[in-house]
């Protein structure tokens, strides 16, 4: 496990005025630099911690026939931004693997957003979590990371990626706060859009 | 650092620290819900009690909570419901009820994205 122990110097508290905790979600491949993205523009050092979730009865064990619990676990990290006086916004890194899906709706349902973060040189890695993220009605922004490769066309990107047209995409570079802070604000315009959209329908 | 454990969680530590139990209403406590704590631990209070009174002077969302007992965010949700339900703390919980496919609200995308500008 990868917690932060609990005799390190004192946490940085919130404003006592919060009231309003928001999340975003940042999702990616192994070493895609989601980690380095809630650093760079995180008030806090990124912390983390894990959840589990145990389910009855998934797996049946083949030589008794007896019924399994298995226990999922996954470890995120997670930064904040204080916004305002009232709301706060925790930024998380999550893998987007299979197994992290089982415990999106109780970690993350009601998240505002989320950004799927792309190495070109591994795309592969983010096809399951854009599917997943189109089954769960998320919004979301693809943002390719910039790990310094001949750069191919966007574009071209977007049709690895099978991505519709109208999902922003968009390049980074996870190590500069000006950079994810860009990422961010892009995802919070896509997200009004959205909402713009909707509003004006109903 | 991800991992995918079969039944590695071990199970006398987190049952020690929920006694045991398991609720229906710690789905109310989203990782961001804020906790704020309404007095001090007393004497003969469970340590994870009294941890968590002492960090909740300031708003403190579960989710760090989590990370600073080093607990997983479901046994957290266990002991924050038993100091709930005996009005030890309460609980600021984001804006919207989480539902599938819903958008975000426009006010406070705005405010999102004003807070985001000053970074
Ligand atoms: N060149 C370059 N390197 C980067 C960038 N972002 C992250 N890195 C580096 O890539 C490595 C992995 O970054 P992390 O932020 O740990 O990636 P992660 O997605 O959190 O990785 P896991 O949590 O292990 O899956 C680190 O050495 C970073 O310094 C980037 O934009 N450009
Ligand atoms: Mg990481």
């Amino acid at each position: 496990m990868d917690f932060r122990s609990s005799e390190q110097p004192a946490r940085t508290p919130l404003r006592s005025t919060t009231t309003t905790g928001l999340k975003i979600v940042v999702v990616g491949g192994f070493g895609v630099g989601k980690t380095t993205m809630v650093r760079s523009v995180s008030e806090i050092r990124p912390l983390s911690t894990e959840e589990t979730m145990t389910r009855a009865g998934v797996g049946v064990d083949d030589a008794s026939g007896v019924e399994t619990k298995t226990t999922t676990t996954v470890a995120f990290d997670f930064g904040r931004i204080s916004l305002n006086e009232q709301m706060v916004l925790y930024l998380f890194g999550a893998p987007g693997q299979e197994r992290f899906w089982f415990l999106w709706d109780r970690l993350f349902s009601g998240t505002l957003g989320a950004v799927v973060l792309v190495d070109t040189r591994r795309l592969a890695d983010s096809w399951y979590a854009i599917d997943r993220l189109e089954h769960h009605g998320m919004p979301f922004i693809v943002a390719r990371n910039n790990f310094g490769e001949p750069a191919h066309p966007l574009e071209r990107v977007r049709d690895a990626l099978s991505l519709s047209g109208d999902v922003p995409l968009i390049d980074c570079d996870a190590r500069r706060r000006e950079s994810s802070k860009a990422v961010l604000i892009a995802l919070v315009n896509h997200l009004s859009t959205l909402s713009s959209a909707r509003e004006s329908i109903s | 650092m991800t991992s995918w454990r079969v039944d590695s969680e071990n199970p006398d530590r987190l049952y020690t620290v929920t006694g045991g139990r398991s609720r229906a209403d710690e789905n109310s406590l989203d990782v961001v819900s804020l906790i704020v704590s309404e007095c001090e631990p007393t004497p003969g209070m469970q340590s994870e009690h009294v941890r968590i009174l002492r960090m909740c002077h300031r708003p403190t969302a579960v989710v760090e909570i989590s990370a600073e007992l080093g607990l997983p965010v479901s046994v957290v949700r266990i002991l924050l419901c038993d100091l709930l339900d005996t009005g030890r703390i309460t609980a600021r919980h984001p804006p919207s009820a989480p539902a599938k496919a819903q958008l975000p609200d426009l006010e406070i995308l705005k405010q999102v994205l004003v807070g985001l500008q000053k970074l």
